[in-house]
């Protein structure tokens, strides 16, 4: 078996959160959780279709990055993007009304679990290919810098967060666009999520280079490598590389050390990885690891985490019954969308 | 009026809508300070700087995806494709994310994006330099598709392409930019979704784009010679086809021949065919006839490639054949 790469070390307590700002974070974190067990019992029941992807033990990396960013920044996902438009804002009745392909969907049911979209949220995608996601997040990034150099808006500071695979840095529109992001110095934050796998692909027998942050440096770009399943490791490595990009200082590539509880996919039987090393990493389960300790540094009480977790519970409730009740798309509408009306 | 090279027409459009509206920038290999590979936006990026003609590295999909997330979110990029060809490394973001991703968000964002540039084959560029990639495009939902043929055309449908909330692909032909023509001084629009009648007639309808319009114009004078009396239609939109023009002629003359310089299998003339037999087989005094492109890589050789594409005494005989059928 493979040896597990030793986390980064990470003070926590010099974090220096707030008790709000602790809530805040353990909320969006069981949000994401609870959302996506739900989708699972969904799923063996029928109710929902397609291939799934669950983003179960990653959470602190969407609510360690996305919390960190303002309201008018952008996010871009892959097609494990529930969770990313949770964290973005994106109301959980509306993530679910369209895994049930309902018109009130975010993506009024033509999208599906894959293809989650919000104009509103910033929410770029959703991407169901490997990569392509990355492009458009680079473009959003460009928007910002043009509208700041080209047409001379001082308040177009915006930043980006684009989210991806450890499998997905072995493809080219990483490697491209990161080498733009340098050479145009342009406000995005490349945030790997290595979760070790690439369906069944181990990170180390796709690439020759495993740690991937390593990459960075070759486009002369910051690249940091921070232990995914402690939320305020990535709060604070998103925090510094936001500043950076919002200060015109270019971009950041963040590699998360992570894990998947579940399959790639609710349709992955899961066979290949070990026992042994899926334990190793349910025992770091990010959830559980910052209850621990915002209650050793006093800023909770256990009743405080568990009333969140019963309204987080009545909320998924909340957004299952809205989804169940909202219409499907009228049939009349089949080629609504194509384009857009001038 | 004043009498215009195409490529520099091209350059008008460019040049009058990004200083219309500050949103529209270019991008692509060589468009700043090389100028484009057809001189195209020659000159450009000294009035616009270089962040709105933007030399990018060679990284087709890339640049195009970019494109995408910067029409999302409220830009008008032109992609400039150094040859068309080379976008065959764009079709993922060209189709999944540039044609399909507003009908996949519900209608969450608009795609408002040009991509244009050379096609079509030349003198002697060989097989990959001479691609007609209109067909394999055409299939892709969301995506408007539009072949200029005049310096006056050009201009015209180009700013209207950046005016358009959609992304359109933009073909040109190689072998057309320096076509010369007098053009209005005042500012004119060509809409995008227009079929051209070139020359009206009544004895058969040949719809054709592109350069391919230049054959059968010369196929024409020899027709007329012989008292034939073709009409000539420009298709300008191959996405989406503009049949209120096509069966208004069809219904007119009964007999349609396509000439195109894409390939015969799953061409664009297929596919017209295809629409012409579900809406106008009654009317069809005769079977289409379509003239296409040999299905083979376009070879090197000067003889062979002429033999590759559709030559005006071919497009004579066809039409010659077709209209003595009536007797
Ligand atoms: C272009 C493309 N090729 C293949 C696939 C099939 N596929 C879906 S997810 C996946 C693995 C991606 O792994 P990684 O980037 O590590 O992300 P993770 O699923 O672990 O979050 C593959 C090969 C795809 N979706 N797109
Ligand atoms: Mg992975």
């Amino acid at each position: 078996m493979v040896q597990e790469r030793t986390l980064p070390q990470f003070q926590a307590p010099a974090a220096q959160i707030s008790a709000e700002e602790g809530l805040m974070l353990y909320e969006d974190m069981v949000l994401g959780r609870f959302f996506e067990d739900k989708c699972a019992e969904m799923y063996y029941r029928g109710k929902m279709f397609g291939f799934v992807h669950l983003y179960n033990g990653q959470e602190a990396v969407s609510t360690g990055v996305i919390k960190a960013l303002r309201h008018d920044d952008y996010v871009c996902s892959t097609y494990r993007d529930h969770v990313h438009a949770l964290s973005a804002g994106v109301p959980a009745q509306n993530v679910m009304a369209e895994l049930f392909g309902k018109e009130t969907g975010c993506s009024r049911g033509r999208g599906g679990s894959m293809h989650l979209f919000s104009s509103e949220h910033n929410l770029l995608g959703g991407f169901a290919f490997i990569g392509e996601g990355i492009p458009v997040a680079l473009g959003a990034a460009f928007q910002s810098r043009y509208r700041r150099d080209a047409l001379g808006q001082a308040d177009a500071d915006q930043v980006t967060a684009c989210f991806f695979g450890d499998g997905t840095t072995n493809n080219g529109q990483f490697f491209e666009c990161l080498n733009m992001a340098a050479l145009w110095n342009l406000p995005i934050l490349f945030v790997v999520e290595n979760n070790k796998w690439a369906i069944g692909m181990a990170h180390e027998r796709a690439t020759s280079q495993p740690e991937i942050y390593r990459k960075a440096s070759v486009f002369g770009m910051p690249g940091v490598e921070v232990d995914g399943m402690d939320v305020l490791a990535v709060r604070t490595a998103a925090q510094t590389a936001i500043a950076r990009a919002r200060a015109g200082e270019g971009p950041t590539l963040i590699e998360c050390l992570t894990y998947r509880f579940r399959g790639h996919s609710l349709a992955d039987p899961d066979e290949l990885r070990s026992k042994v090393e899926k334990e190793t990493w349910l025992a770091r389960d990010p959830i559980k690891r910052f209850e621990v300790y915002l209650l050793e540094n006093n800023l909770v009480d256990e009743d405080t985490l568990r009333g969140i977790r019963d309204r987080v519970q009545t909320l998924i409730d909340d957004a299952l019954t809205f989804a169940e009740e909202s219409p499907e798309p009228s049939p009349d509408d089949l080629y609504k969308y194509i384009f857009a009306e001038s | 009026m004043a009498e215009t090279l195409m490529f520099n027409a091209l350059r008008e459009a460019i040049d009058e809508e990004m200083a219309r509206d500050e949103t529209v920038f270019v991008l692509g290999e060589d468009v700043g300070h090389y100028g484009g590979s057809y001189k195209v936006t020659k000159d450009l990026y000294q009035k616009y700087g270089e962040l709105r003609v933007l030399d990018t590295p060679i990284a087709e999909n890339s640049f195009t995806g970019m494109a995408v997330g910067a029409a999302m979110t409220g830009l008008r990029p032109i992609i400039e494709g150094m040859n068309m060809g080379f976008l065959l490394l764009a079709f993922n973001q060209i189709a999944n994310n540039a044609g399909m991703l507003r009908y996949t968000s519900g209608g969450n964002f608009k795609i408002p994006m040009v991509i244009r540039g050379p096609g079509g084959v030349g003198r002697q560029l060989g097989a990959e330099h001479s691609q007609r990639l209109e067909a394999y495009f055409q299939a892709v939902p969301g995506l408007k598709i539009v072949a200029c043929s005049t310096a006056y055309n050009a201009k015209g449908l180009l700013k209207s392409a950046i005016r358009d909330d959609n992304p359109v692909l933009f073909f040109e032909h190689v072998l057309l930019y320096n076509l010369k023509e007098d053009l209005p001084n005042h500012e004119y629009l060509v809409p995008l979704d227009k079929a051209e009648v070139v020359r009206p007639g009544k004895d058969v309808t040949i719809l054709t784009y592109s350069r391919m319009r230049h054959h059968v114009m010369q196929a024409v004078k020899g027709l007329v010679a012989k008292g034939i009396d073709p009409e000539v239609i420009d298709l300008i939109s191959l996405k989406p086809l503009d049949f209120a023009t096509i069966g208004a002629s069809i219904q007119k003359t009964h007999r349609v021949i396509i000439v195109e310089e894409c390939m015969k299998t799953g061409g664009i003339g297929a596919e017209i065919i295809a629409s012409i037999n579900d809406q106008y087989f009654d009317e069809l005094d005769a079977p289409v006839v379509r003239l296409s492109s040999q299905d083979i890589p376009t070879p090197y050789n000067g003889k062979l490639e002429s033999l590759t594409i559709v030559q005006p005494k071919q497009i004579e005989t066809a039409v010659e054949h077709m209209v003595a059928l009536r007797v």
